[in-house]
């Protein structure tokens, strides 16, 4: 948290639609945060050096300049997290995004409490994480510091490939991470295109975690984009 | 006249059209005079300085003010266009630059000296044609000419003054033209001439002092007021017939001129363009082909004078007979002619006296109720004669050796037969020769044949033998009759040879043009049809030929269509522009532009110029006229397949649009329905949230009410986004190994809350392989799927959903227990904006056809089907191929 805002937490919302600033306002200010607005690009990445926001609502359409490029530009600087907020719902859109940095990405229209949770997941990641910290989610509970898995109280034995990938999306609980995020992290920088080994060790991953494999609730699949473990919040 | 008379429509529209083009071309003024000196171009320059004192924009063109003072003073203020130089023999010339004038495009053009000709190599031969471009740019021109110069004048102007007027402008040309006569009296021209005020060029002095008499002059003159009278007669007539009052020109006349390679043809054409012009009545130019062969000379002479006859506005035709009087007589019938003009016999020969006076004599004995003029030809200049008694002709030397062959060879028969028959029979195979060789030879071999013939038959078999004696007067007799007979019927023969010959080549014309037709007619497309074109002229012509054709934008081609045979220079392109823009042939062999390397004609349609069609012929030989026909009907039947082609097009075009426009109707009565519901429901619920009496409970309902419908509205947003994606060809799978399971699984918790009044049963036949598809798609796919399954079907009821994978498919499919499909329907289900009747409201029929757009993209297929137990079922069949290569454990 940054140190000028000890009560309440800085949020900036960069959007052209004054509509959506206002809507998202009334929301947000109801809900506890301070809220700045910046209606195109060039405004957006000077109030974010001048107010040094927590968290960062960016429209992906903006007259200026394409919201990608304000995201970039704005990682040159700052690690504040990103929430994408957009009507491209395409996943070349959404997996650009997230691969440059962005938080977390939402489709316009949302729903407000999707939103609000949403974005206290990211604030919560952006703070500092210690490995010894046991992630908790349904039935699963996963102590990093031991490397030891349970659900419902009893251990799962995990190869070390599913390991790993559990690992990664505990650490990004509640984030979706690319699919070339986790290949390169889990197999390595040359196996960004493999998807299929993903598609595997996910099914491997959910017969041993999830309750009703056929129904998952803890590994969620976010469509063309990548995976996101559900947090509870 | 007692009977009611109304205007005729067609003379009626014609006048509209005449005063119609006249405002869109420009109007023209000729300041005629009777001979140099008069005055024309002082007046002319006096009437523009006049009209630019009126605030009319006037450019001068090109004018000769021969040093005169007045005439300079008169230039003074009015704009001119620079003079073009050009180099022509190493001589530096001058003409009037056309382009720069045509570019400047003022309301008045001043163009001085009408009967010019231009320097070879210049756009037009003659300045005439420079004017006709200047007007139908339409611009307004004034300009100059001599009475002498007028085309159906020449011949008067000879008689009168002895000399011929080389430079003439057809009467054609002067026909819309406002006439301002120039007049001075005779003496007081030669007064000024005395003064050295008219200007004289050196070389002609000679010839103008001649012409510059006072007897010549009062001729002129006379002349010259007549014309003037002529056209405000057109003037007149045109007004008077267009207000419905009948006069003396009705006359219902038509005439017909024989035209002939005779060098007095022209003279009898002018002739007969006078007497049309005074009658006020149509006229044809009628050539009769004859069974001989005309010699280059004349053959070149011939078109030229129909060149003549078509200038000076006859209607121009050629026909074929053996009989000249004939001919004419059968063309006379066929036409309505009411009068025949011929020239009057006086060849310097005995024989074109006979000739002459037969055609004479049959004409009036069966011309019937047709009136005749009989003219008397213009005194012919020495050396040119009208025929020659052509015994060679196109004989050639080989037809006499077949005759001499023939000869020798009956000779030989009849020497071994003399001693069993008499000399009489004898003669008889001497003619059987005689007629056989007639088939195949012309008529002076036929007659050569003959005479040595009867000679042979005398000097060997007639008695005395060896001798051309004769002893006995049946002898003579027999001889006598033996070279008539064989002349006779050599005649005869050499007449059917040709007739057949004349057939031919009619029906060869006919099946180039049949053959044409039905090749261009089998065309598909333009490009298709400019390659047949080309193939075929290049066939039937053994030319290089090349096809420009009109664009989009309406001006001609740049370049030539690629079928063509030979490339057309940017220099030669003008030329076709040229044809196009004024829908008549340019180029080689023709009175425009003849510098260029080729025909150019254009392809003229009803509804203007569809291209050109350009003919490179071999050789420096004008055409002949039957090729210059075929030509003219190769163009003809060529525009009008363009025609019908272009027809086809805006017709299939016509089509779709209605096609779409029927669709964006069906489209737009379901859109509108469906954006109004949710709309509506939002605005209602919204205000009703803004009423402070709106008691608590009935809030949460109404905000449920807002967030059901805005949900609704995304949808539909989304289906047309969707559809819009799939029409345009946008959606690209991105196939990637997926897992079925899982695509199904996301869609399942994409609807949840629709599916919330349904239970689910998953089966799936496990383990499923994983398959190459477009996760994000696929699940759209099923997500339409599910969502038509939760709309259409009664809370409560089952969906099923179900995925099986076989050896290169994978099925996926979606049941629910619904009232299922009606039969009729099953067919169009995936069909675009199809609602099955009777369906609730709430859906736009986009659904299942996105959902079909989506699997076809995949190269997979849809299904649906009513399930023998009741309900509707729906599969997707996605094609499965090859299998991921194992996964490697990640090295940790």
């Amino acid at each position: 948290m940054s140190e000028n805002t000890p009560h309440q937490p800085i949020i900036l919302i960069i959007d052209d639609e004054i509509q959506m600033r206002r809507l998202l306002r009334v929301t947000l200010e109801g809900n506890g945060y301070r809220v700045f607005e910046a209606a195109n690009g060039q405004e957006g990445l000077i109030e974010a050096a001048q107010r040094r926001p927590d968290i960062v609502v960016l429209d992906l359409g903006l007259p200026d300049m394409d919201g990608q490029s304000v995201l970039e530009r704005l990682r040159e600087w700052s690690e504040a997290p990103v929430l994408v907020l957009s009507v491209r719902d395409g996943e070349e859109d959404k997996v650009a995004a997230l691969d440059h940095g962005a938080d977390d990405y939402m489709n316009k229209p949302f729903s407000t409490a999707e939103l609000l949770a949403r974005l206290r997941a990211a604030r919560r990641r952006a703070q500092p994480v210690a490995d010894n910290v046991v992630f908790h989610s349904g039935h699963l509970q996963v102590d990093l510091s031991s490397r030891l898995v349970t659900v419902k109280g009893k251990e799962v034995k995990l190869t070390p490939t599913e390991y790993s990938l559990l690992r990664l999306l505990v650490r990004s609980a509640g984030k979706v991470v690319t699919h070339r995020q986790i290949l390169k992290e889990v197999w390595g920088p040359n196996y960004g295109e493999q998807t299929h080994y993903l598609r595997v060790y996910m099914a491997h991953l959910r017969e041993k975690l999830e309750e009703d494999p056929s129904r998952p609730e803890l590994l969620l699949t976010e469509p063309g984009v990548g995976y996101r473990l559900k947090s509870e919040v | 006249m007692a009977e009611d008379i109304r205007p005729d429509p067609d003379a009626l529209l014609a006048a509209i059209q005449r005063s119609e083009a006249a405002t869109k071309r420009g109007k023209f003024k000729v300041f005629l005079g009777m001979a140099a000196g008069v005055g024309k171009t002082y007046a002319m320059l006096r009437a523009a300085q006049r009209a630019q004192r009126e605030g009319i924009d006037v450019v001068v063109g090109y004018v000769e003010t021969h040093g005169r003072k007045e005439t300079e003073a008169l230039l003074a203020g009015l704009p001119i266009i620079p003079r073009r130089k050009v180099e022509y023999r190493g001589v530096t010339l001058e003409e009037m630059d056309l382009d720069a004038l045509l570019a400047r495009h003022p309301q008045l053009a001043v163009v001085d000296e009408l009967p010019h000709t231009n320097v070879p190599g210049s756009r037009h031969a003659k300045r005439f044609q420079d004017v006709i471009e200047l007007l139908d740019a339409g611009m307004d021109v004034y300009t100059t000419m001599n009475v002498q110069h007028a085309e159906s004048r020449v011949d008067t102007v000879r008689q009168i003054t002895g000399s011929t007027v080389q430079e003439t402008v057809p009467d054609s040309v002067l026909d819309g033209a406002e006439m301002e006569l120039i007049d001075l009296p005779p003496e007081d021209l030669l007064k000024r001439l005395d003064e050295g005020k008219v200007y004289v060029p050196e070389r002609a002095e000679l010839a103008m002092m001649n012409f510059f008499r006072e007897g010549n002059l009062n001729a002129l003159r006379e002349m010259a007021l007549r014309l003037a009278a002529d056209h405000v007669g057109q003037d007149v007539h045109d007004y008077l017939q267009a207000m419905q009052i009948t006069g003396p020109w009705r006359s219902g006349h038509r005439l017909l001129v024989a035209v002939s390679a005779s060098p007095s043809s022209p003279h009898m054409i002018r002739w007969t363009r006078r007497l049309a012009d005074n009658l006020d009545c149509p006229w044809l130019a009628v050539y009769v082909e004859q069974p001989q062969p005309l010699t280059e000379e004349n053959q070149e002479r011939l078109t030229k004078n129909l060149a003549l006859a078509r200038e000076l506005g006859a209607e121009v035709i050629t026909t074929a007979d053996a009989g000249v009087a004939r001919g004419i007589l059968r063309v006379a019938r066929q036409q309505n002619v009411t009068q025949i003009v011929v020239g009057k016999p006086g060849g310097d020969s005995a024989l074109d006296w006979f000739r002459g006076g037969r055609l004479l004599r049959r004409l009036v004995r069966e011309s019937g109720h047709i009136e005749l003029h009989i003219v008397r030809p213009e005194a012919v200049e020495k050396g040119e004669r009208s025929r020659r008694w052509n015994l060679a002709g196109e004989s050639s030397l080989w037809q006499y050796a077949a005759g001499l062959g023939v000869v020798s060879l009956c000779t030989g028969v009849n020497a071994l037969l003399f001693s069993k028959v008499g000399p009489q029979a004898l003669a008889l195979i001497y003619l059987l020769g005689v007629v056989l060789l007639a088939f195949a030879v012309g008529r002076g071999p036929t007659l050569a044949t003959a005479t040595a013939s009867a000679l042979m038959w005398d000097y060997f078999f007639l008695p005395p033998r060896y001798s051309f004696r004769m002893t006995h007067v049946e002898d003579v007799m027999m001889f006598c009759m033996y070279f008539v007979v064989a002349l006779v019927l050599g005649q005869f023969a050499s007449r059917v040879r040709w007739q057949e010959r004349a057939e031919r080549r009619r029906e060869e014309r006919s099946t180039a043009l049949y053959l044409l037709t039905r090749d261009l007619a089998d065309a598909a497309d333009v490009d298709d049809m400019a390659q047949r074109l080309v193939r075929q002229v290049e066939q039937a012509f053994k030319a290089k030929v090349a096809v420009l054709l009109r664009e989009p934008s309406g001006s001609l081609a740049r370049t030539a269509h690629h079928a063509s045979t030979f490339a057309v220079s940017e220099k030669e392109q003008s030329v076709a522009a040229w044809a196009f823009r004024f829908g008549k042939a340019a180029g080689r062999f023709t009175d425009n532009l003849p510098s260029a390397s080729a025909i150019y004609m254009p392809l003229q349609t009803n509804r203007g110029p569809a291209g050109v069609l350009g003919v490179a012929l071999e050789g420096d030989h004008q055409p002949t006229l039957e090729q210059r026909d075929l030509l003219d009907a190769y163009a003809r039947q060529a525009a009008l397949v363009l025609d019908r082609l272009r027809l086809d097009a805006e017709a299939q075009q016509a089509h779709l649009v209605e096609e779409s426009e029927k669709l964006s109707k069906a489209l737009l009565n379901s859109i509108s329905h469906e954006l109004r519901t949710p709309i509506s429901a939002i605005t209602t619920a919204a205000s009703a949230l803004v009423e402070p009496t709106t008691p608590e409970p009935l809030r949460d309902t109404l905000a449920h009410e807002i967030q059901e419908s805005a949900a609704r509205l995304n949808r539909l947003v989304s289906n047309l986004l969707d559809m819009t994606r799939l029409e345009s060809g946008n959606v690209k799978p991105r196939l990637d190994w997926c897992d079925a399971a899982d695509v199904i699984n996301v869609a399942l918790r994409h609807n949840e809350r629709e599916l919330s009044g349904h239970p689910v049963a998953l089966s799936l036949n496990q383990p499923l392989p994983l398959a190459k598809m477009d996760f994000v798609l696929i699940e759209q796919a099923l997500n339409n799927l599910l969502l038509n399954a939760a709309h259409y079907t009664p809370p409560g009821t089952t969906v099923e959903i179900k995925a099986s994978a076989a050896p290169g498919e994978m099925t996926i499919s979606v049941a629910d227990h619904g009232p299922g499909l009606p039969p009729e329907s099953l067919p169009h289900v995936f069909e675009k904006f199809y609602r099955v009747p009777g369906a609730p409201a709430g859906g736009t029929g986009l659904g299942l056809s996105i959902v079909k757009g989506l699997i076809e993209a995949h190269g997979g297929r849809v299904e649906a089907r009513n399930r023998p137990g009741g309900g509707a079922e729906f599969s997707i069949h996605l094609p499965v191929v090859g299998n991921p290569e194992p996964a490697l454990d990640a090295v940790v």
